[in-house]
């Protein structure tokens, strides 16, 4: 801007010049055309040189209040006129910035020790998470996360999003992550640990949940107390859990979820899930799924970047139809989280779960996870874990360990 | 002629005589403050962020997603300082108003004079930079005027009959704003070019405006936590440049400015640079006055040149 002002000013300057000059050559010729007569009396002479003077006087004043006018146009431009926004230098041009915005995610795991579960492999990139996200149009948004992992390619959520309809139903349209519970929904790069919980494990559908094509309608329910949003959720019923039969046999999903402050450091968190559909066991067998989380944060805010504690548990009651009747399964976690560094948090994990289609078998275990995060954008993390399983004699005492990388576009922070 | 008069005065008659005020969220405490000084008993304004937190990592609580629902207006800082935890709470507002692009999306950075608009390669080795130049633009008294006027145009558009009250309290802030400038400008006179460092670069309107010289920073990196390497490059260039003077915004941890200035026997000074920082930060003119006094005291007091 202020070099336009520049360019501006000398097209000022340039254009008074061919003003100015013009006259001045007319002086100088009536100058050449006066001195040959001889007879020109000595008064008149003078007369010519005050006449000259005055034209000269007359322009040079005149000058001098164009250059001042330019100086004034210029100071003010740079004092009251703000300086136009420079577009980002690196902006790509035309239709390019269109161009949604792209991020990469790596998730490397490893493990070690001995596992008779099975367990992780001992270095595994588990996935490369690929995002794509921008503005649709007016009405909508639209978000892809495609997944590569060792052995397939997937497309672990791409919907669309119309954030402002007409009585405050946020709706989502396409596959998408469920809203069971609090680790359900999550990617597994946005967990505080490296593997899920054993409830998700045995009861709610493990690494992909209930991740499935259907439509999702959240609204705020106004009230004069706090903040409550009711989610409900129709799937197709093709996930880990849930198999429909026929066209007709839709899987649900319901979430309400309250949230309240408790000060300006910390909050409380509560929820209550639901989920239901068909699971395939037979045409007519179905899984009834029942959740309730609860999150207290603590997070003060003059020195929100150093530190923070954070408390969940979460419990899921399974009715899972088998061919003989139905079986009931509970199962949970309780985890406390401490960060005691702007790069340091330590985490502790509880678990015990019955497995759904096998309750008499109850798996429990704990961890102990330390993350270290060299910036926003990497981290490494090691996960001490001791499960029991029903079926095995000796507990598995494995220590797991992340490294976790994004480049791209900048993404949410958690919360 | 006659008509047109006659027209006015029956517009002028049907408008309503008491007006709801405009609803107006900002994500800072400094544009509430503007907000306030322009939009008076006709605005209502509430800050997301406070004024003593860092506004790069704010939480997306939602309650802050309640308060968005019901806004008229939303005020941003822009340039990617909010984009942590912004663009969820808008998404989830549920509003159409104050969604990206919307007549009640307001983007303050957009008249503001911005500085270290990043040229060339940029990657994230150089820390956490913000490719569209510095947010921390408030900082001039010269960008408060220009985002007092941006919003005072604004809730002129949002409320066509509040108009004149809105640029009657843009002219009083004007003024009362130029005369402080005076004030700061006299204050600050006998220390142009003094050396300072900062803990992060929240400050280079700020020394623009006042003719101070950042020569460093306790950050190796935008957003990168003090390293022990950096550190002692940083005294040694500190003793060399004989800097007095060590600025850290209120939400940095004390312990490696506080050893660097042992080290070089310059005065960590812990300057807000929002409104809110402090109790006695009631508006954006308090700030400067609050953040000038504490700097001139610490100089004094260093005997820093």
């Amino acid at each position: 801007m202020r070099r336009c002002f520049r360019s501006v000013s000398a097209f000022v300057l340039a254009s008074s010049g061919l003003v100015a000059v013009p006259p001045l050559a007319v002086g100088a010729d009536e100058v050449v055309q006066a001195s040959p007569p001889p007879s020109a009396a000595a008064d008149d002479l003078s007369q010519l040189k005050r006449d000259l003077e005055t034209l000269r006087q007359d322009y040079a004043d005149r000058v001098a209040a164009i250059e001042s006018r330019i100086a004034a146009l210029e100071g003010h431009a740079t004092e009251a006129a703000a300086p136009a926004p420079t577009a980002a230098p690196s902006a790509a041009a035309g239709s390019k910035v269109f161009n949604p915005d792209m991020a990469a995610i790596g998730n490397f795991v490893g493990a070690a020790g001995k596992s008779p579960g099975g367990g992780e492999p001992s270095l595994n990139m588990q996935e490369a998470e690929l995002s794509f996200q921008a503005v649709v149009d007016p009405y909508a948004r639209a978000d892809f996360f495609v997944t590569l992992g060792p052995e397939e390619v997937a497309l672990e959520e791409g919907y669309i999003t119309f954030p402002t309809l007409p009585g405050g139903f946020l709706t989502k349209v396409g596959k998408m992550r469920d809203a069971f519970g609090k680790v359900n929904g999550q990617h597994p790069h946005t967990l505080p640990f490296v593997d899920r919980p054993l409830v998700s494990k045995n009861l709610t559908g493990g690494e992909d949940g209930l991740a499935d094509a259907g439509i999702s309608v959240a609204r705020l329910i106004p009230n004069p107390w706090l903040f409550l949003e009711a989610t409900g959720q129709a799937y197709q019923g093709s996930s880990a859990i849930f198999t429909a039969p026929t066209r007709g046999d839709l899987a649900y999903v319901g979430h309400l979820r309250a949230y309240q402050d408790l000060g300006e450091s910390t909050n409380i968190d509560l929820g209550g899930s639901i989920a239901y559909g068909h699971n395939g066991v037979t045409d007519d067998t179905t899984t009834r799924l029942l959740g309730v989380d609860a999150t207290l944060r603590w997070k003060p805010l003059r020195r929100s970047i150093y530190t923070h504690f954070l408390a969940r548990g979460e419990v899921t009651w399974s009715r899972a139809g088998q061919a003989d009747g139905a079986q009931n399964a509970v199962g949970g976690y309780g985890y406390l989280e401490y960060q005691f560094g702007r790069r340091w948090t330590s985490g502790l994990r509880y678990d015990n779960s019955q497995r759904a289609e096998a309750p008499w078998l109850r798996d429990t275990g704990g961890s102990f996870i330390l993350t270290f995060k060299p910036s926003e954008f990497s981290l490494v993390r090691a996960q001490y874990r001791r499960t029991s399983f029903a079926d095995t004699d000796s507990p598995a005492n494995e220590l797991l360990f992340q490294f976790l990388f994004a480049i791209g576009a900048h993404g949410a922070h958690p919360f | 002629m006659r008509l047109l008069s006659i027209v006015a005065l029956a517009v002028l008659a049907t408008a309503p005589p008491a007006r709801a005020a405009v609803n107006v969220m900002t994500a800072t405490e400094d544009l509430a403050d503007l907000t306030r000084q322009v939009g008076g008993d006709r605005a209502k304004v509430e800050s997301i962020a406070r004024g003593y937190q860092d506004p790069h990592f704010v939480e997306a609580k939602p309650s802050f997603i309640l308060k968005l629902a019901k806004a008229d207006l939303l005020v941003v800082v822009g340039r990617e300082l909010e984009i942590g935890w912004l663009p969820s709470l808008i998404q989830q507002s549920r509003n159409a108003k104050v969604q990206v692009g919307a007549d009640g999306y307001l983007d303050a950075s957009l008249t503001a004079k911005i500085l270290e608009i990043p040229t060339g390669q940029l990657t994230r080795a150089m820390g956490d930079v913000h490719p569209l130049g510095n947010p921390h633009y408030w900082l001039d008294p010269g960008n408060g005027r220009r985002i007092a006027k941006a919003i005072a145009d604004k809730l002129s558009q949002m409320a066509p009959a509040d108009a004149a009250y809105f640029a009657s309290r843009y002219a009083d802030f004007d003024k009362r704003l130029a005369e402080a400038e005076k004030r700061w400008d006299a204050t600050m006179a006998p220390y142009k070019g003094l050396k300072v460092v900062t803990y992060h670069r929240s400050w280079p309107n700020f020394v623009d405006r006042f003719g101070l010289d950042v020569i460093g920073y306790v950050e190796p990196r935008p957003g990168i936590p003090p390293s022990p390497g950096h550190t002692i490059d940083l005294i040694g260039e500190m003793k060399r440049q004989n800097v007095k003077i060590l600025i850290v915004e209120p939400y940095f941890d004390l312990k490696t400015p506080q050893s660097i200035g042992r080290e070089t026997g310059a005065k960590v000074v812990v300057l807000p640079p929002s409104v809110g920082g402090e109790k006695e930060i009631t508006d954006y003119i308090s700030l400067f006055d609050y953040d000038l006094n504490l700097l001139v005291a610490a100089i004094k007091e260093t005997g820093a040149k």
